[in-house]
């Protein structure tokens, strides 16, 4: 008799509510029932309320339990969960599991269903399909297959991918780079990190394909360093496809190169900037600069680089193997294809919904995300991280569309969307958007370094209520200032969610008598 | 971040800090490279390799003491025998994380930043640590730890305080 596969996901998030540990107790009872099983760890599916999520191969496909605890172990196995038996953890089929079944898993198509670093469940699961076409083509034919799919930046500026790519291409250099931007520091957002921990070659293959497209003989994966399992998968992953010649002097056997390097980041948030980014791969502080040049025409250490979002990058793999109409006929308006939304905070069914754009905040919310975790009704939502404006239910309907939230006074940045119950106080979430601020500002800019501090201030003066019409005066005031004399996002952006908060949220700042005009 | 216990760390050695700066000076921007080996072995950035780094890479000390202080991973003292982190980012708020951290800087006597006095546990904040569906989360020697509450999180710190011992 074969060996019962069974899979229990090795993703930080898994791990973080007991997977090893539930990994261990699975080997250990099946040995003590004489069971003969093959434990893989494998990537999460992203549903992770139903972690630990463990599947069992049956003849009629993987089948889900979850979620499991160490506890439960032995209960399963007598259960008769090696082969699939019903019980009360059991989900069924994982793929009919409803919220999985409602998505369009394009970029996140491999990602919970291999052994993320196994080269050969790669190449057998669709993998190097997008490289290989890639060999075959010119980098102009690249470039505009990628200009062509419509995609856009991910990591929340939304940017054509392709115009960055075509500018870095048409660029004459002797030396080229590619940067992946890994350090995704917003809260709210994780699809990052699964790509890296769940499949890491989708990044390693997107990242030679950038290379191919625009000249570049070498990359760089600047990871933060809060993501200590991230950047062990993508080492290995790295070593693993040098080996396999999928990076190197001599790509699949061809005549074409490319060299990727990791670096971790040291705890800066403002790194996510892919200037201070740049600074930091180079050795400094990580200050932003100002831009022009644009990096792609004076990147790293001045060269013409390519910096761009992992799930970005992770994207190209697929729309190079199906084509970019395959990836462009979903999606709505200037936003095309899907997102990998991500549900956070006090969520009931929180992970990723990788699906087409145009899906509508509140379906996310409530039909993906089943309203909050504690029960309690939702108040706010904050969508595209720190950086990104608080919204009311009242804003449900609105499509996840770069233009759409945008006109609402929004951002959809990076697709992150972080839920708050009706116990949410909104002036300390407006109070902590200055504080964050002033945390992490470079302090390069004055409106960003002394204008979050004030911030802060300010908005202490106002919840204080001794002259709160002056005072909202005067926050209006350095909110303008910030808008518009920061060097980047992160003074720019900080106003969002303050002016969010008050705009809708007022009642959380007129503790006093004189409200909010 | 800090991912090696105190335990496992070398006393300073002149010729194993040289050894790291060779081992990485030919890379593009070497700099970031060689402080984080220089604190995965040390457990923190010494006066000394300062001084080391300056002279080996031709930048100023300014420049490397400049480099070492903006990053809040990189630290000039030794951390506490284990090393706790509190995710404050808004997801983990919409959970519970203010109270968490309040009540984890009461329980341990000790600030955000600092070293409880018989040195064993440094405490610090976190914005994300990338598991805003299992909020909150801490982050214990390396260890990400998700669904927290408080009564597990005292359990926690004191199984890597006997850990430790």
């Amino acid at each position: 008799m074969r060996p019962v596969v069974v899979f229990v996901p090795l993703d930080a998030a898994a791990r973080s509510v007991g997977a090893d540990e539930v990994a261990t107790a699975i080997v250990r009872e099946a040995a003590t029932r004489q069971r003969d099983i093959r434990l893989v760890r494998n990537g999460s599916r992203g549903m992770f309320w139903l972690e630990p999520l463990v599947e069992v191969s049956t003849p009629e496909g993987r089948v889900a339990y979850g979620p499991v605890e160490t506890e439960s172990v032995a209960e399963l196995l007598d259960g008769g969960m090696l082969d699939g038996a019903p019980h009360r953890l059991c989900l069924g089929r994982t793929e009919e599991i409803s919220q999985l079944s409602r998505q369009t898993r394009f970029t996140f198509a491999r990602v919970g269903i291999n052994d993320p670093l196994s080269a050969a469940d790669y190449e057998a699961t669709e993998g190097l399909i997008g490289l290989r076409n890639a060999l075959e083509m010119t980098p102009q034919q690249i470039v505009t297959a990628v200009t062509d799919s419509g995609l856009r930046g991910r990591g929340g500026a939304g940017f054509p991918t392709g115009i960055k790519w075509q500018t870095v291409l048409n660029t004459t250099s002797d030396l080229k780079f590619i940067v992946c931007n890994a350090d995704e520091g917003d809260s709210g957002t994780f699809a990052d990190r699964m790509i890296m921990e769940d499949d890491p070659f989708l990044l390693v293959e997107g990242m030679v394909i950038a290379g191919l497209a625009v000249g570049a003989n070498e990359g760089y994966v600047y990871i933060r360093s809060e993501y200590p399992d991230a950047v062990a998968t993508m080492a290995a992953a790295i070593d693993i496809a040098y080996l396999n010649r999928w990076l190197g002097s001599s790509v699949l056997g061809t005549d074409r190169s490319f060299d990727l390097h990791l670096r971790v980041g040291a705890g800066s948030y403002i790194c996510g900037e892919e200037t201070a980014m740049l600074e930091s791969l180079e050795g400094r502080r990580g200050m932003v600069r100002a831009k022009p040049p644009l990096p792609a025409i004076a990147g790293l250490f001045g060269k013409p680089t390519v910096v761009n979002n992992v799930l970005s990058l992770a994207t190209v793999p697929p729309i190079l193997a199906k084509g970019a109409e395959a990836f462009r006929e979903l999606g709505m308006g200037r936003s095309r294809g899907t997102q990998v939304f991500q549900l956070a905070g006090n969520i009931k069914h929180g992970g990723i919904v990788e699906t087409a754009f145009g899906v509508t905040l509140g379906e996310l919310v409530e039909g993906f995300g089943g309203g909050t975790a504690t029960g309690r009704p939702v108040r706010a939502v904050q969508v595209g991280g720190p950086l990104g404006a608080y919204l009311p239910t009242s804003r449900f309907d609105l499509p996840m569309d770069y233009e759409a939230f945008a006109a609402a006074g929004a951002i959809l940045g990076h697709g992150g969307v972080v839920v708050f119950d009706d116990t949410v106080d909104m002036s300390r979430q407006a109070r902590f958007a200055m504080e964050f601020c002033a945390e992490e500002s470079c302090g390069k800019c004055t409106p960003c370094r002394l204008g979050a501090v004030r911030g802060v201030e300010v908005i202490d003066r106002i919840v204080a209520g001794d002259d709160p019409r002056a005072d909202l005066e005067l926050l209006e005031d350095l909110c303008e200032t910030m808008v518009d004399g920061s060097l980047c996002a992160m003074g720019g952006l900080t106003p969002l969610p303050v002016r969010s908060a008050l705009e809708h949220f007022p009642e959380d700042f007129c503790h006093a008598e004189a409200g909010p005009q | 971040m800090v991912l090696k216990t105190k335990s496992s760390h070398l006393p300073w050695s002149q010729e194993r800090a040289v050894a790291i700066v060779e081992k990485h000076r030919s890379e593009r921007g070497p700099l970031m490279p060689i402080l984080h080996e220089l604190q995965d072995v040390f457990g923190h950035i010494d006066p000394r390799a300062v001084d080391l780094v300056a002279e080996a890479l031709n930048l100023s000390k300014a420049e490397v003491y400049g480099v070492v202080t903006f990053y809040k991973d990189f630290r000039s003292e030794p951390s506490g025998t284990s090393v706790v982190h509190i995710c404050r980012g808004e997801a983990c708020q919409s959970m519970g994380a203010e109270q968490l951290a309040r009540h984890a800087r009461e329980h341990l006597a000790v600030d955000f930043g600092g070293t409880t006095s018989d040195g064993a546990v440094s405490l610090d904040q976190v914005f994300c640590l990338g598991n805003c569906a299992l909020s909150p989360s801490v982050l214990i020697d390396g260890q990400l730890k998700g669904r927290m509450d408080e009564a597990r999180f005292d359990e926690l710190v004191a199984a890597s305080r006997t850990k430790a011992r």
